[in-house]
């Protein structure tokens, strides 16, 4: 893997970093779903940079009334429910931002998510950061932060993993990994590199079956 | 202060068209059904609402339901309520007649101005009656098209239905690929399940048993059907309705009578009461041998009949983009009808979008105002409009 790749550093708006990282992945006229496709913004952009099939699934009607307003198709499903309404490998690209923590069983979406796509990317929190270590440690509380705002009590994340968390279920699933960019803060860029776990505040891996390719 | 213009459009709800005025247009080029026979002239009676723009790109078709008609907004001169879909068709409303030029016909068969069982055969010169040929959606869809022609528009920005109007967008966008450009499908379906062919055929047992039936020739006897065709609505319109909505407006009130102890007065319902009053209302106006050609039309639905049942085959011949919306409470065309639909244009890579409306009101929810349906409605015919400007 392209060192330089590996980490990057966090930008103030969280959906536009996934953005202009992942699209290195995204071929032209690409089939694209979008799970967890919240206001579409993600779609749109590819769409016009990538002349992209988009697709989206979300269970939010507001979201999906921002994704109607912007032409895109969208359908109401709530991933929990499964998706054994896509077809196998009828998308070239499924993606995943900040919903793997949301679902009931992240590891049956993550080999939903590849049995309909030839190659799927994930992003997710990662709760091995060191501030959130710091959080847990020293206050003795859930962490909060940026990308975990909410409280304990009143969240949609019920699933936080840590990286390495997150490569160990991969490597059982039998997923690889083939490629992923860890998001750091401005000043930890080399010490992420380095100790990915704890100083990545969340990551990005795109993913297919063993045995499958990507472009 | 609060702005004049913002609390207008707030606060009064858009208004409905001024009043309306239905057209009969002939048709005598002969149109052959597709259960062989043909009719060799009839007319369709519709109405327009809004203005076809200079390259007459804004036509939108309604489709209506079981028991609907060509008046879909606005008001007849003899009107106390409005058309059946005012809530949603008019000025600044869902369909905007403001960037629209909408089209509702009565069907074929029908019997609100359009040719059907009611009529006179020319060629007989006795009331169609039970003679009246079967018709199927597609027929339907023929005589819609000989329509469009006639109002020399190319391609309908949308066809739009609900239920069995839903089955006609279906049928359009699968008959014509190319004259629609989008389909717009609520709470409809691909075919009836087994349960919807037994309400629908205890229904027409129900019309065609009544002594007053005569064989489907009981104009020629000067009579009618009135009881079996208002036993025939109180189911069909018992199945428009969730249990839900039919607890919150009626419960176990009562109409009449009490259950004191010693009174010996039968009691009524107010359910009993209401069913009753639809019914009468509804037989009233509307002719049996419509009704059982509707049913069957309804029952022989089925979308992908044509393509040995393979749905995604039979979508992947349309070029339309597709809007299914479907309500949590519909148990006549529940939910996973839709569903079904969906998943089938998605494994055809057909562009579709799909919403599942939480409503407790059941099957009819789409003729109401249903805020949800609405907000969703209206961004997806945003896209629509823009497609015209």
């Amino acid at each position: 893997m392209n060192a330089d790749k590996m980490t990057t550093r966090a930008q103030s708006n969280g959906m536009r970093l996934d953005l202009s990282l992942i699209q290195q992945w995204i071929g032209q006229h690409d089939r694209l779903l979008d799970l967890g496709c919240g206001d579409g913004t993600l779609l749109i952009e590819l769409q016009k940079k990538h002349n992209i099939k988009a697709f989206g699934v979300d269970i939010n009607m507001d979201n999906l009334c921002m994704c109607l307003n912007k032409g895109l198709c969208v359908t109401m499903q709530d991933i929990n429910q499964g998706l054994s309404n896509f077809a196998t490998q009828s998308f070239d690209t499924v993606v995943m931002t900040y919903t793997l923590q949301t679902v009931y069983c992240p590891d049956r979406a993550l080999c939903e998510m590849l049995r309909i796509g030839k190659q799927g990317i994930v992003t997710f929190p990662n709760m091995g950061y060191w501030r959130n270590r710091f959080h847990l440690f020293w206050r003795g509380q859930m962490p909060k932060s940026k990308y975990l705002p909410y409280p304990w009590y009143d969240t949609e994340n019920i699933h936080l993993c840590t990286i390495r968390d997150f490569e160990e279920l991969c490597a059982q699933l039998d997923i690889r990994i083939v490629d992923k960019i860890i998001v750091s803060e401005n000043k930890l860029g080399g010490l992420a590199r380095m100790y990915p776990n704890v100083f990545g505040a969340s990551a990005i891996y795109r993913l297919t079956q063993q045995g499958g390719t990507t472009q | 202060m609060r702005d004049n213009s913002m609390s207008n459009t707030h606060d009064s709800p858009p208004k409905s068209l001024d009043i309306i005025q239905p057209i009969k247009q002939h048709f005598d080029e002969p149109l052959t059904l597709a259960c062989g026979e043909v009719l060799t002239e009839f007319d369709l009676v519709y109405e327009t609402y809004g203005t076809l723009n200079a390259d007459r790109s804004n036509g939108i078709l309604i489709c209506h339901a079981l028991s609907g008609n060509h008046h879909a907004a606005g008001y007849h001169i003899d009107d106390n309520r409005p058309g059946w879909w005012d809530t949603y068709i008019g000025p600044g409303k869902v369909i905007d007649t403001n960037h629209f030029f909408i089209v509702c016909a009565n069907n074929i068969g029908g019997c609100s101005g359009s040719t059907g069982p009611a009529n006179i055969n020319p060629e007989t010169g006795q009331y169609w009656g039970s003679h009246f040929p079967s018709l199927r959606v597609r027929d339907w869809v023929s005589a819609q098209k000989r329509l469009m022609e006639f109002l020399h528009i190319e391609q309908w920005a949308a066809v739009i239905g609900g239920s069995l109007g839903g089955m006609q967008a279906m049928r359009w966008a699968l008959q014509y690929p190319d004259a629609l450009r989008h389909a717009i499908v609520i709470a409809s379906a691909m075919r009836l399940s087994a349960q919807n062919l037994a309400f629908n055929m205890i229904a027409r047992h129900a019309i065609t048993t009544d002594p007053h039936f005569y064989q489907g020739h009981y104009l020629q006897h000067n009579q009618f059907p009135r009881h079996g065709l208002s036993i025939a609505r109180m189911l069909g319109h018992l199945t428009y309705l969730s249990d839900d909505l039919m607890g919150d407006k009626f419960g176990r009130e009562l109409r009449t009578g009490s259950f004191a102890l010693g009174i010996k007065k039968a009691v009524e319902f107010q359910v009993e009461s209401y069913l009753k009053h639809q019914a009468a209302a509804f037989s009233s106006h509307f002719d049996a041998n419509t009704y059982l050609l509707m049913m069957q039309a309804l029952d022989y639905f089925d979308f992908s009949r044509d393509f040995n049942n393979d749905a995604i085959a039979a979508f992947a011949h349309t070029r339309a983009e597709f809007f299914v919306v479907s309500f949590t409470s519909d148990w006549r065309f529940a939910p996973e009808r839709s569903q079904e639909m969906v998943t089938a244009l998605i494994n055809a890579q057909r562009p579709v979008s799909y919403i599942n409306i939480h409503a407790r009101q059941g099957h009819d929810t789409f003729l109401l105002p249903i805020p949800d349906f609405m907000q969703v409605f209206s961004a997806y015919m945003l896209r629509v409009t823009d497609e015209c400007r």
